[in-house]
């Protein structure tokens, strides 16, 4: 006998298991469509690689994994992707989340990937490749994405195959032990294989399962897989309680069972990493066990992975109109579902769908009466009672100092308050509101580094142009000095030099807003590009059938026709104003013209400022009413093809027409003024 | 006193010119003790000067760094400098909210105090800076007055909001003279989603009616209903 | 030996300054909120209390009792109180600004402990030696320490607990240290003092 240790606290929940366990596992009947959440697991969300309207068969990569840490999906069924869209995704916040949905043609095609042969002696990366080509991830309830469990930075000495099933009403497992024990003890072989051949390798299995303990030890009889009997406590399928159990070692706060050559891994995930490999299946479909008062048949089935709630479970007799609760997950780490039009996931092993006798509402929770049990029963060697208080005093420093984090939430301690306290809610809200506080210090951290770094950069550049005015100022003086010791004829004049230093900038000015050095070859370069972009734009028209598309490649070709027509103008403006400086700066420039020219815009100013008020706003109105025109054009545009900014451009529109109503306002005041003046 | 002028230093004596000097000679030795004590805390002082101030720095770790200035002050460092100096109090800063207000209150060891409504409201949703593009005239003054340099852009070139940057102090919204830019709320993605607190438990005993304890005060028949029927 | 020994046992446990004599309560009540800032502060009182009653011992048998002046006891000792206060508050000033914005206004109010000045007058009563006036306010020191962080500890949990409005705050912190000072009397005649 091999010894067994025990673990702190734990508790005896009535077991529950043997409704399910009196029909055999079977096949769900094939579903009519499947909602595919692309987040079904830990790490980074799937990026579809499919298209609404194209057509794919079971075992087809319809989501790639995004990066190293992060799983595919695979279309679960032979169909066609109708939506990728937000749908319910058995969440436990009850927000949608982005799904692809299939719908079946119910002819169930698959596609396989090329099955390995002798894969016990094939590479471990190449098994651990298509590991992760199957999008296999931890099927136990973490759905960790299981080729990178496969690729442990140390050594294994001791795999252990996490068959406890310890949580009430759920006997997926069991099922699995029983219908296919070859099958998981193959799986575990090739697990083994993959992790380079442990020393021991033990499946953990709860003694109120006897035959599949036997079936178990039956099919591992003449391997070196040693099957383990536990006696039954909850949680002991927690992974550190059963390294606990087995081993008799504890996994350090903090720290990972790879930390001490430990892999624990659920008995579905090694099947389906068999099949993956022996048979080129991707994951889609796991047992998933359906139990409660409330369904007419209580059950294991072998679901696809995305079938709807509704539709098994319609299958199964429940009379969805009386269904009091529908829990995903079991009685105690379980959550409820909304809306049971949610989907299976990978990580779903349970469905309870309860009657309010079965699993009546929780009574209101009473103040705690300090009495300790939940630290008896806790497995992780807590205070639950001090974490509690902690968590409503919202006192963070205290909660990591007890250790919050190591909370399995498995709810044993909220299943013995006799004071109905949920402590388990009370854990999960602190947990979030510290990660939110460490990622909001993050972010305030970043926008400080930035606010200093972009203070020295207002600092450098002040001092730069400081700099440079200076040199300018030196330059010009030198300047000065020289050409009055040069020449005699021009009147020394440092204006002159100023201004066509001006003029010289004008002309630059002129000829870099034409793209290129030369102003002249620009110009004409830039003009074919314009009348290139409006002949295509009209091809697009005429050769475009949809409507749409046509309504918006016309405002586009408005647009760059309009574009053209305000480039040409620009330009002859340009040509001109340049033609003006050219002939301004003429060698023997008279320095009158240029003053002259100097004397010119300061009476434009000085008129500008001295026009009446009146003039003024009437000016601003005008300007205002093109502004609103072109707005309210851009309004319409957004409208037809209702894109994204629809809102933000009627924003723009409603401030313009406000600022154009004040000004009208304040222009008939102005009159009236005006005429009371006049009028005494 | 003639006579016994030869014990004219006894005991006796001495106590009498003693107490008729008292008051002097007590002045004196407090005068001394005073003194050598001055002497000693003048060194101390000067062995143990006190360079700066560290506890600036500690506060401002704790504000959020929006350079908002809506607590009065031109920026986050500034605000922390006065709370250190005790001019200002720890309730003036919206977008840290309650929980900025809280550390604060542990790092210095006073009453929390609710948000000061005078200096703002702590906003529901986070929002970041959205400019809309097409009315956008190249200004760079939006630019100019962003904090952490969020804003994307040059002289007579689209600008546009690094939104991962942007903390939502909407100081960019003023400056700009085509008012092209608005403050829309930002979705949380539902990797950041997490639980409430349950409500207190002094709330739930509030809350009750007749009949959440017990089951016979209860007044409506409750079998049945949510029930498989038969 | 044994004499050094009750002297310890005496004022930590039999005679404790704050519970048993009631000396010394405002820091007790005002800083007990936090625990960290009650070992803060539990540290600089019994440097306090020890370099006051050595220095104090010294004042008085080299300086006050030749002259006799006896009766400027009281004010020579708060002298010499307030300047081991101050140096003590220059240090703690240089070594920790945290604990020094913390504990705030309460480290120039060890001066006006009654405790530090108790243990100052009541070396007189007792004559003791130099070396027994030291170990009288070291022993003082650590009766205070000791009650001070146990109820700072108890405090950071009736604070987050459930308690009702009437006693939120100082209340309860009242009736814990009078039912902390009910347990202490149990200490009394362990020894013969």
């Amino acid at each position: 006998m091999r010894k067994v240790w025990d673990f702190h606290g734990g508790v005896h929940p009535p077991e529950n298991k043997s409704q399910s366990l009196q029909s055999p596992l079977r096949e769900a009947p094939l579903p009519t469509y499947v909602v595919l959440p692309l987040s079904m697991h830990v790490g980074a969300p799937a990026i579809a690689c499919v298209a609404v309207g194209d057509k794919v068969k079971r075992g087809q990569l319809i989501a790639e994994p995004s990066g190293a840490f992060s799983a595919g999906i695979h279309a679960s069924i032979s169909g066609e992707v109708s939506a990728i869209e937000d749908r319910q995704i058995s969440h436990p916040s009850g927000n949608p989340g982005p799904a692809i949905i299939i719908q079946s043609d119910g002819a169930d095609e698959s596609v396989t990937i090329e099955p390995i042969a002798n894969y016990m002696q094939a590479e471990p990366d190449l098994l651990v490749k298509r590991v992760r080509q199957a999008g296999i991830a931890g099927l136990g309830g973490a759905g960790f994405p299981t080729h990178i469990k496969l690729n442990p930075l140390s050594k294994v000495d001791t795999l252990i195959i996490n068959g406890a099933e310890c949580e009430p009403y759920i006997t997926a497992d069991h099922a699995l032990f029983k219908t296919f024990p070859e099958k998981v003890i193959q799986g575990i072989e090739l697990l083994a294989h993959i992790l380079g051949n442990p020393k021991q390798i033990l499946i953990g299995i709860e003694d109120n399962k006897p035959d599949a303990i036997d079936a178990l030890k039956q099919a591992a009889a003449g391997t070196n897989i040693e099957v383990v009997t536990v006696p039954t406590k909850y949680p002991s399928g927690g992974e550190k309680q059963l390294i606990q159990l087995l081993t008799g070692l504890e996994v350090p706060s903090g720290k990972l069972p790879a930390n001490l050559g430990i892999m624990v891994q659920n008995p579905g995930t090694a099947v389906a990493v068999l099949e993956a490999v022996a048979e080129g299946k991707a994951l889609t479909s796991r047992i998933t066990t359906f139990v409660g008062q409330n369904l007419k048949e209580s059950v294991n089935l072998e679901v696809r992975i995305g079938t709807t709630l509704t539709e098994v479970l319609t299958h199964l007799g429940l009379d969805l109109e009386h269904a009091h609760k529908v829990v995903l997950g079991g009685p105690m780490m379980g959550f409820a579902m909304p809306d049971p039009n949610t989907p299976i996931l990978k990580i779903s092993n349970c469905v309870l769908v309860p009657s309010k006798l079965e699993l009546p509402d929780p009574e209101p929770a009473q103040p705690c009466i300090r009495c300790g049990s939940c630290a008896e029963v806790c497995p992780a060697q807590l205070l639950p009672q001090q974490l509690f208080w902690f968590a409503q005093a919202e006192d963070h420093e205290n909660l990591q100092n007890h250790n919050l984090f190591d909370c399995i939430e498995c709810g044993a301690c909220s299943f013995v308050c006799p004071s109905n306290i949920p402590l388990v809610q009370y854990y999960r809200a602190s947990k979030g509101a510290i990660r939110e506080a460490d990622r909001e210090r993050i972010a305030s951290d970043r926008a400080r580094r930035r606010f200093e770094v972009r203070n020295l950069r207002v600092e450098r550049e002040a001092q730069e142009r400081e700099a440079k005015r200076a040199a300018r100022m030196q330059a010009a003086k030198e300047k000065q000095a020289h050409s009055a010791s040069q020449s005699a004829e021009k009147s020394p004049s440092s204006d002159e030099d100023l201004v066509a230093a001006a003029m010289a900038r004008v002309k630059a000015q002129a000829s870099a807003d034409s793209g290129s050095a030369s102003s002249e070859q620009s110009v004409q370069n830039k003009t074919q590009a314009l009348q290139e972009r409006i002949e295509n734009l009209k091809s697009k028209i005429s050769a475009c059938e949809q409507n749409k598309e046509q309504n918006r490649l016309a405002s586009e070709l408005a647009n760059a026709e309009a574009q053209l027509e305000r480039f040409q103008k620009q330009n002859s403006e340009t040509a001109e104003s340049a033609a003006v400086a050219k002939a301004e700066i003429q060698p023997n420039a008279d320095p009158d013209s240029a003053s002259a020219a100097i004397e010119r815009a300061k009476a434009k100013a000085r008129a500008q400022a001295d026009m009446p008020e009146a003039e003024k706003l009437q000016q601003t109105l005008d300007s205002l009413e093109k502004r609103i025109e072109k707005a309210s054009e851009r309004v319409k545009q957004a409208r037809t093809e209702s894109s994204d900014t629809l809102v933000a451009l009627e924003n723009g529109l409603q401030k313009l027409l406000e600022k154009k109503a004040e000004a009208q306002a304040r222009l008939s005041e102005l009159k009236e003024e005006s005429k009371e003046q006049e009028n005494p | 006193m003639p006579l016994w002028g030869l014990a004219a230093w006894s005991p006796y004596k001495k106590m009498e010119i003693f107490l008729e000097h008292i008051v002097l000679i007590a002045v004196l030795t407090l005068t001394g003790l005073a003194i050598l004590f001055g002497a000693i805390l003048g060194a101390a002082s000067v062995k143990f000067k006190v360079e700066g101030d560290p506890l600036v720095e500690q506060i401002d770790t704790l504000l959020p760094q929006t350079q908002c200035g809506q607590c009065g002050y031109p920026g986050c460092k500034p605000y922390a400098t006065a709370i250190a100096d005790g001019k200002a109090d720890i309730n003036r800063c919206p977008p840290g909210g309650h929980a900025t207000i809280q550390s604060l209150a542990d790092l210095l060891g006073v009453e929390v105090k609710p948000l000061d409504a005078e200096h703002g409201v702590e906003a529901e949703v986070k929002t970041v800076a959205y400019i809309r593009e097409d009315e956008c005239i190249g200004c760079t003054k939006c630019i100019q007055a962003c904090p952490v340099d969020a804003i994307l852009g040059a002289a007579k070139l689209m600008h546009t909001v690094v939104v991962s940057e942007c903390t939502g102090c909407d100081l960019c919204v003023e400056p700009c003279p085509v008012d092209c830019i608005d403050m829309l709320p930002v979705e949380q993605p539902l990797s950041e989603w997490s639980w409430n607190l349950p409500p207190s438990t002094r709330e739930v005993l509030g809350n009750m009616k007749a009949g959440d304890l017990i089951g016979s005060d209860r007044s409506d028949s409750s079998s049945g209903k949510g029930d498989r029927a038969a | 030996m044994t004499e050094l020994f009750t002297i310890l046992i005496g004022t930590v446990l039999v005679n404790n300054f704050v519970l048993v004599q009631f000396l010394g309560l405002c820091p007790f009540m005002g800083v007990s909120t936090k625990l960290e800032s009650a070992i803060g502060m539990s540290a600089a009182t019994t440097f306090v209390l020890t370099l006051a009653s050595v220095c104090s011992y010294l004042v008085n048998a080299y300086v006050l009792e030749p002259f006799n002046l006896e009766f400027l006891r009281t004010i020579s000792f708060i002298l010499v109180i307030a300047t081991v206060v101050s140096f003590s508050k220059m240090y703690i000033e240089k070594t920790s600004p945290v604990l020094y914005r913390v504990l705030g206004i309460y480290i120039p109010l060890i001066t006006t402990n009654c405790a530090v000045l108790g243990v100052a007058l009541l070396n007189v009563t007792k004559s003791h030696n130099f070396f027994q006036s030291g170990l009288y306010g070291f022993g003082a020191g650590v009766g205070f320490s000791l009650v001070l962080i146990l109820f700072a500890a108890m405090r950071e949990r009736i604070t987050v607990a459930d308690t009702p409005a009437p006693f939120r705050g100082a209340a309860i912190g009242m009736i814990t240290a009078g039912l902390m000072s009910l347990a202490f009397m149990g200490f009394g005649g362990l020894v013969a003092l």
